[in-house]
């Protein structure tokens, strides 16, 4: 069941789930389409995560008792809500190497060969969450169990965009040059942010991401 | 169109507005002006709509050519600005002939001073806002901070005339120095133990050399969680006090990522979020617990009392 808190003096945080779940995921979807599409005036903006959506208000415009109110009705109606079609897109990457730093040293923590590591990487479909972070910032969930390795120790001062990179049970692709804690596997080319597109992220919740090894043919 | 020349860029300079909100889904922060009462108050002072892009100083000034003449205000820190020779009292507009040039000297009294300019500073605008987000390159001129050499285009003035006198903003709720920052809870307040969020409302904290436009690390006594937990990343705002492990706060500010996942103990109050702009390293502060209801109370106040600047 969620649960509404206040974030701030500016801000309610919608809790589905103290947990990562699918079920948390699709339910911060919904709100958050609805909420996009039919927004109530008071409202600044929207951060949808892993199983929460935090709803920033204008605290001058806005009786947060009476926004309350409105997410309380709304959440009593999520089930049925119609949702985006998502889509599904592929990601071509050169793994290994300067593209991919990391990826002996998931090989040796997770017991497989490099190449199985990347077999693996390409073998999955993942489901994106949510955009946050950094512009365009995939986090991905799907990402195979034998592939789970904890974050680098030291996190890089300077990660080179369109490193694609996992973390836990995560996995995500830097957009753009940024400090950056997670296993570096490999790197693409795929254009994950344009400040110039009325949409400027290109993947959303919702939508699917397979990877493909560049050059493959595929 | 008329233009600023950057002689000297100072210490930091970018071109800010008051932000743009409503793109966190896409991984976007609101950015915008650090003290944002000091860029409204200045560009009211020049005739100005309160979200006009003006340049952003940081701990040390830069010095301005201007290619026109032109009415101009500083807001925030004193700069010790000098044009003609003859110094320029903040808070006020001045008038500035063609070919006169504003120094801008050292920072005193607080991190950030504004400098608006009548008409506005005019680049391209993303999703609405001529905010510079330094970490991502997006906005303002090129992204990127000032540099001496640079030609700033301004844009047409509005219909309002400027505030020929002097204000002072220096009492307004929420912007007295020295008083402590109200913080209200939030959603992970009550896993730090009543003893851990004594020590961090008692404690004076000091401003370490990790204060940005992303975020204000604090020195002092580490605050932990009663027991570990794992927070699922969530959402996260400007003012947010995050405790990562190692147990030293750092409140995030207004070039924050969007989503964090370091448990939050509390959130500085929109009323006081204009005075993190000011903070310095080795600045020491201190936080004080606040109802909701007593933070809307003083954000409503402080709005009054801006309007009332210029009555």
């Amino acid at each position: 069941m969620a649960r509404l808190v206040h974030a701030s003096d500016r801000a309610l945080l919608v809790v589905f789930d103290d947990a990562i779940t699918a079920a948390a995921g699709n339910d911060v979807r919904v709100l958050y389409e609805w909420l996009s599409n039919d927004s109530p005036a008071a409202i600044v903006d929207l951060h949808p995560a892993y199983a929460s959506l935090l709803v920033r208000y204008d605290p001058l415009r806005c009786d947060p008792d009476a926004l309350a109110r409105e997410l309380e009705r709304r959440l009593g109606s999520l089930p049925g809500r119609p949702l985006r079609e998502g889509r599904l897109f592929e990601i071509p990457v050169r793994y290994g190497g300067s593209h991919g730093p990391d990826l002996a040293e998931v090989a040796s923590a997770t017991g497989l060969s490099e190449s199985d590591v990347v077999t693996a990487h390409v073998g999955g479909v993942f489901d994106v969450r949510f955009v946050g972070f950094s512009p365009g910032f995939p986090y991905l969930a799907g990402l195979p169990e034998r592939l789970h390795t904890p974050r680098r120790e030291a996190p890089r001062t300077h990660v080179p965009a369109g490193s694609v990179a996992i973390a836990g049970a995560q996995a995500g692709i830097y957009p753009m040059r940024s400090p950056g804690g997670w296993n570096v596997i490999g790197r693409t080319d795929f254009v994950l942010f344009d400040s110039t597109r009325r949409n400027p992220a290109t993947l959303a919740p919702g939508d699917r991401v397979r990877f493909l090894v560049a050059g493959s043919g595929s | 169109m008329t233009a600023l020349r950057v002689v000297a860029p100072g210490f930091l300079t970018t071109v800010q507005d008051l932000g743009r909100p409503g793109h966190a889904a896409a991984g976007v922060s609101a950015s915008g002006a650090a003290d944002p009462l000091a860029l409204r108050i200045g560009n009211r002072l020049v005739g100005n709509g309160e979200n006009v892009a003006a340049l952003e100083m940081t701990m040390v000034g830069g010095s301005f050519r201007f290619e026109a003449d032109g009415v101009f205000a500083l807001a925030g820190a004193d700069t010790e600005a000098r044009l003609r020779d003859r110094a320029v009292e903040p808070w006020r507009p001045c008038r500035a002939r063609a070919g006169d040039t504003l120094v801008c000297g050292a920072l005193r009294g607080g991190a950030r001073a504004y400098l608006c300019v009548r008409g506005g500073i005019a680049v391209p605008l993303v999703f609405a806002s001529a905010s510079t987000h330094l970490l991502t390159g997006l906005g303002g001129l090129e992204g990127r901070a000032l540099r001496a050499g640079d030609r700033l285009l301004l844009g047409a003035p509005g219909e309002d005339a400027p505030f020929d006198r002097v204000v002072d903003p220096s009492g307004l709720p929420g912007y007295r120095a020295g008083e402590p920052f109200r913080a209200t809870d939030g959603p992970q307040s009550s896993w730090f133990a009543p003893e851990a969020r004594a020590v961090f409302y008692d404690t004076p904290w000091r401003v370490t050399e990790a204060c940005d436009r992303m975020g204000i690390r604090l020195s002092g006594p580490p605050i932990q969680l009663a027991r570990p937990r794992e927070l699922a990343t969530e959402g996260v705002l400007s003012g947010a006090i995050q405790v990562p492990p190692g147990g030293l706060p750092i409140v995030l500010f207004v070039e924050h990522q969007t989503t964090g996942g370091y448990p939050k103990l509390a959130n500085v109050i929109a009323g006081d979020l204009a005075r993190l702009g000011m903070l310095r390293p080795r600045d020491t502060i201190r936080f004080e617990p606040i109802s909701l209801a007593a933070a809307r109370a003083l954000l409503r106040a402080q709005e009054e009392a801006l309007d009332a600047l210029f009555s």
